[in-house]
């Protein structure tokens, strides 16, 4: 297990790779879903002042 | 084929249909790709683990490659028959693309440091790729900065057609120029030279890069018609209230002599 996490001497360049992989691509998911979700939440305000 | 998809209806249906696929196969690709990369294929006899970081630097550079094919292509439609949904796929694309871009010169230059010794040298390859980034940037800073939709629309279209002149130079830049990266070892007239224990879960990992950026534009796209709608909710209720407005006083015309 040590092992793995020592990536051969390299563990600082290979996991800050991936953690930046990480941050990244969860970064591009969240803004997708949070402009979503925001979206469907004024459009559904307008619709119902339309309503009223 | 392309007016049947342009209309926002039956590309919603379908949308919403294939997304959580997207979701769902791109979260199981990940799960059998990231331990076949970080645990299973054998480090490189000249890189030893650094070559690990391969298996998210190249999905992110082909993505951000076909991405931007995806931008251009979609600018041409737009730009020649004006489908509002190529524009929409356009705008979704561009930030995933920037996206990738980035993460492909970050873990590049993470990369670069320990095998090189250099962060950074303006060398083809990098440099083309960073053209390859600084032309999402400024597709969204142009679109950002005009006001008039459709004026933008047609702007972005043009500069994201003419960038794609940049994605051969990037792909052919190793064997055109003299350069520190190293030349295409998948993607090669003879077939791949990378070694089948790399290219396995390096192909793994690409396909789930691929298909979580699909959910991720398709998902954009559905935002953007849904913004769209509201857009144009907004102006027709701002028109009502103006009509409104000027029924309710007939002679509130504008008079410069009574102003003055």
């Amino acid at each position: 297990m040590t092992e793995f996490f020592a990536m051969g001497g390299y563990a600082g360049w290979v996991w800050s790779s991936y953690a930046i992989a990480l941050v990244c691509v969860g970064a591009l998911i969240w803004r997708t879903l949070a402009a979503r979700s925001a979206a469907k939440t004024r459009l559904e305000a307008l619709l119902k002042e339309d309503e009223a | 084929m392309w007016s049947y998809f342009a209309n926002p209806e039956r590309f919603d249906r379908l949308a919403r249909a294939v997304i959580p696929w997207c979701w769902g196969s791109a979260a199981l690709l990940f799960v059998i790709g990231l331990p076949w990369a970080l645990v299973v294929s054998p480090p490189d006899y000249q890189q030893s683990d650094t070559v690990r970081i391969m298996y998210v630097h190249v999905p992110a550079a082909w993505l951000a490659m076909f991405a931007y094919a995806g931008l251009g292509a979609s600018s041409f439609v737009y730009f020649i028959w004006r489908h509002n949904l190529a524009d929409v796929a356009a705008r979704a694309i561009a930030p995933a693309g920037a996206v990738f871009a980035f993460l492909c010169l970050a873990t590049g230059a993470i990369w670069g440091k320990p095998m090189w010794g250099a962060w950074w040298v303006w060398d083809a390859r990098l440099t083309s790729m960073l053209v390859l980034f600084l032309l999402y940037l400024g597709y969204m800073a142009l679109r950002a900065a005009i006001e008039d939709e459709r004026l933008a629309a047609r702007a972005g279209a043009i500069l994201a057609m003419a960038g794609l002149i940049n994605l051969p130079i990037i792909k052919f830049s190793v064997d055109w120029w003299n350069t520190l990266h190293q030349p295409a070892s998948v993607i090669r007239f003879d077939g791949p030279t990378i070694h089948a224990s790399k290219l396995w879960p390096l192909s793994v990992m690409a396909i789930a890069f691929t298909v979580l950026f699909t959910a991720i534009v398709l998902t954009g796209m559905r935002t953007l018609i849904l913004t769209r709608r509201a857009d144009a909710l907004e102006r027709a209720e701002e028109r009502r209230q103006e009509t409104e407005a000027r029924s309710a006083e007939p002679n509130a015309v504008f008079n410069p002599e009574a102003a003055s």
